[in-house]
C-alpha cells in the first residue's frame, strides 16, 4: 500500500501570535514553526498502516525551503522519502490541492491523509477540495479506520456523535484529534532521516497556475475581552451574576 | 436574476436552528448584493423541514428528495447543491458550520469553481470577514472568483425571524451521482440536552473534573437553566464525554449568555472556542490560570467544593 501524507510548516500552536501594525499580515519574525497537529496525527496513522500492510509513506509539503524542515520531521518520524513542492509566499487552500492533485497523478497512491485543518489559517478545505478535484470519495475527521485490500472502513467525529462510512481506495481521508497518538522521533531515527530521499519540485514543473482565489486583503485584532475580575465566594458570585451581568 | 442559495441542516425532519442563523446573515448579503434568495432542502421525506421555511420570505426552497439522500454524504449533496446552485444563478452558497458545512461546501467550492470562505463572521458586500489562527487574527477576505462558497459561523448572526411573503417550494427531481463513499451507521450521542451552540447557557468541564463521573455535577448545574454541557479537548481526549462537546478552535464555537468553565485552564485552543460569551465564570483552583484573563468573574477554588454550591444556590434564585 502506498500511502501520500502532507505535512504543512505552521506557527507554534501555543505561541501567541502578533499582527503586524499595517495590518498586512502575522509577525513572523519571533515565532517558532512545527508541523501542523493534525498532519503529524495523519503521518502517525500511516506509518501504522505501513507496518500492518506493508509499502511506503511518502511526505509532501509546500511551502519555502524552510518546510522541508517540518518534512523531514515527518522522515523522522518513520515516512520514506519527501516530496518538496516550492513556493514562496502566500498560497489559499485551492492552490494547494491543485498541487496535490498533480502529485498524486504522478505518485498514484492507494490512500492519501492529510489533517483536517491547518491550525494556522483554520481553513479546513484542503482535504475536501482534492477530493472533488481527483473524483474520489473523502472520509474527513477520522478517528479510526480500517483499511482492508480496496475498501475502508472510517469512523468520522460528527456533530451528533461518530459517523461510520465506507471509502473506495484509492481514497482521501482526514485526520482529527482522537485517531492516534503521535510517536516523537528518537535521535537515531532523526540522524537517520537526513539521509532519506527529499525531492524538490516546482509549481511549473507540475503545470500548477499558483494564482490564489481567496486572498486575505487585510487582519486586524479580534476585540479584546476585559477579563480579570476576581470574586470570592459563591455567595458574591451568586449576587453579581444577579444584579449585574443580569444573567439569571 | 442571481441569488444566494442557503443550504438547509435538519435532523430527524427538523430544522436545525444554526439554519436561521445561516439566514439572517443570508438576508443581509442578498440585500447587499441585490440578488433574490434561495434554500435548498435535501434528503429523503423531508417536506416538513422546506414547509418549517416557508415563513421566512424566500424566493423559493428547492426541495430534493430522494432515498439515496437520506443520509448526508459530501459527495450526494455536493451534487445535488452544484445543480441547484446552477440553476438558480447563485453567486454565493452557504451553510452554517459545522461537520457537514465544513465536510460539504469544499467540494461544492470545487466543482463550481469558485472561491471558499470558511466560517465568516461578517460580509460587507465586498469583503468576506472570519478570524484565523484560533481567534487571534480576524482577516478581511476577497474572494475574485464570480461565485464564494461559505460556511457561516452561527455565533456571529442572531436567529431570524420570520417575515416576508411566503416561499413557494419547487421539487427538483436530481438523479444520484454514482459516489465511492457509503454512509453506514452513526452512533448519536444519547442527550436531552441542548447543543451547545444553541443553548443559552453553556457548562464546561475540563481535565480537572478528573473522571467521567464527575460530569454529574456539570450536568446538575447546567440544568437548572436547561443549559448544555460542553468540554475542553483534555476532557474528550480522556474519553470522559463525547467528541461533539469539545469547545474550541477545531471543536465547536458557542457564544451563550452564560459560559462558565469548571477545571479548564483557558489554553489558546480552548479560548477560541468561548471568547465571545456574553458572560464568562470560571472556576478553577489555579489562579495563575489562562482562563481568568478572559472571565468577567473568577473563583479561584476546589470545583468539587464550589460545583455544588453553585447548583444549590442558583436553585433558589431561578
Ligand atoms: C491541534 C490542537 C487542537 C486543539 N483543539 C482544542 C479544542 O478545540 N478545544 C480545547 O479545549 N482544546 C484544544 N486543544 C488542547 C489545548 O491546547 C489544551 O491542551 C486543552 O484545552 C487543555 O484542557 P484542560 O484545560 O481541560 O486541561 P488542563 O490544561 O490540564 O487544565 C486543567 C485545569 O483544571 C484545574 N483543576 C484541576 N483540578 C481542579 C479542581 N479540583 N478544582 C478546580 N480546578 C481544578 C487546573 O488548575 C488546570 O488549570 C487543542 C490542541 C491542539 C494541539
Ligand atoms: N502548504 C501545505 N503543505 C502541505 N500540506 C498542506 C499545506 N497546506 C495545507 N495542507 C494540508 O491540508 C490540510 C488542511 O489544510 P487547510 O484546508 O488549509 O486547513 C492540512 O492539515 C495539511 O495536511
Amino acid at each position: 500500500m502506498k500511502i501520500l501524507v502532507t505535512a504543512k510548516r505552521v506557527t507554534d500552536p501555543d505561541m501567541k501570535i502578533k499582527i503586524k501594525e499595517d495590518g498586512s499580515g502575522i509577525d513572523l519574525s519571533s515565532m517558532s514553526f512545527k508541523v501542523n497537529p493534525f498532519d503529524e496525527i495523519a503521518i502517525e496513522e500511516a506509518l501504522r498502516i505501513r507496518k500492518d500492510k506493508g509499502g511506503e509513506v511518502v511526505v509532501v509539503g509546500i511551502g519555502s525551503d524552510k518546510a522541508q524542515t517540518e518534512i523531514r520531521y515527518g522522515l523522522s518520524m518513520g515516512a520514506d522519502r519527501g516530496i518538496h513542492v516550492q513556493v514562496d509566499g502566500y498560497m489559499d487552500s485551492e492552490v494547494i490541492a491543485q498541487i496535490l492533485k498533480s502529485i498524486v497523478e504522478k505518485e498514484q497512491p492507494d490512500l492519501v491523509f492529510l489533517g483536517k485543518q491547518a491550525v494556522d489559517d483554520d481553513n479546513n478545505q484542503v482535504a475536501q477540495l482534492l477530493a472533488e478535484y481527483l473524483g474520489w470519495g473523502q472520509a474527513c475527521f477520522a478517528s479510526k479506520i480500517e483499511v482492508n485490500e480496496s475498501k475502508a472502513i472510517v469512523e468520522r467525529e460528527v456533530d451528533g456523535g461518530i459517523e461510520i462510512m465506507e471509502i473506495d481506495l484509492p481514497g482521501i481521508v482526514s485526520a482529527d484529534l482522537r485517531l492516534n497518538e503521535p510517536r516523537y522521533p528518537a535521535l537515531p531515527a532523526i540522524m537517520k532521516a537526513k539521509k532519506k530521499e527529499l525531492q524538490t519540485l516546482k509549481p511549473g514543473d507540475l503545470g500548477v497556475d499558483i494564482t490564489p482565489k481567496v486572498i486575505v486583503k487585510r487582519m486586524a485584532e479580534p476585540a479584546q475581552r476585559k477579563g480579570g475580575r476576581m470574586v470570592a465566594d459563591v455567595p458574591e458570585l451568586v449576587r453579581l451574576l444577579k444584579e449585574e451581568a443580569k444573567v439569571i | 436574476m442571481s441569488s444566494v442559495l442557503i443550504v438547509v441542516e435538519h435532523n430527524k425532519q427538523k430544522l436545525k436552528m444554526a439554519t436561521l442563523k445561516a439566514l439572517t446573515f443570508a438576508r443581509q448579503a442578498a440585500k447587499k448584493l441585490n440578488t433574490q434568495l434561495n434554500l435548498l432542502v435535501i434528503g429523503h421525506e423531508v417536506e416538513a423541514v422546506a414547509k418549517q421555511l416557508q415563513p421566512y420570505g424566500a424566493n423559493t426552497i428547492y426541495l430534493v428528495e430522494d432515498p439515496a439522500y437520506k443520509n448526508y454524504t459530501a459527495e450526494t449533496w455536493g451534487h445535488v447543491t452544484a445543480e441547484v446552485a446552477k440553476q438558480c444563478d447563485a453567486v454565493l452558497i452557504g451553510i452554517n458550520t459545522g461537520t457537514t458545512g465544513r465536510d460539504l461546501m469544499p467540494r461544492v467550492a470545487a466543482k463550481l469553481n469558485a472561491g471558499m470562505v470558511t466560517d465568516l463572521i461578517d460580509f460587507d458586500g465586498d469583503l468576506f470577514v472570519r478570524e484565523m489562527w484560533a481567534g487571534n487574527a480576524r482577516a478581511f477576505i476577497e474572494v475574485t472568483t464570480p461565485i464564494t462558497v461559505a460556511s457561516i459561523q452561527g455565533t456571529a448572526f442572531g436567529v431570524a425571524e420570520p417575515g416576508g411573503t411566503e416561499s413557494s417550494i419547487t421539487r427538483l427531481e436530481i438523479p444520484v451521482p454514482k459516489t465511492k463513499t457509503r454512509f453506514l451507521e452513526i452512533r448519536e450521542t444519547k442527550s436531552d440536552r441542548p447543543d451547545p451552540t444553541e443553548a443559552r447557557v453553556v457548562v464546561s468541564g475540563g481535565r480537572g473534573m478528573k473522571g467521567p463521573e464527575n460530569f454529574k455535577l456539570i450536568e446538575d448545574l447546567t440544568d437548572l437553566f436547561n443549559g448544555a454541557v460542553g468540554a475542553s479537548r483534555a476532557a474528550v481526549d480522556s474519553g470522559w464525554i463525547s467528541n461533539d462537546l469539545q469547545v474550541g478552535q477545531t471543536g465547536k464555537t458557542v457564544a451563550p449568555d452564560l459560559y462558565i468553565a469548571a477545571g479548564i485552564s483557558g489554553a489558546i485552543q480552548h479560548l477560541a472556542g468561548m471568547k465571545n460569551s456574553k458572560v464568562i465564570v470560571a472556576i478553577n483552583k489555579d489562579e495563575e490560570a489562562p482562563i481568568f484573563q478572559v472571565s468577567d468573574y473568577g473563583l479561584v477554588a476546589d470545583l468539587f467544593k464550589v460545583v455544588p454550591e453553585l447548583t444549590e444556590a442558583l436553585r433558589k434564585e431561578i
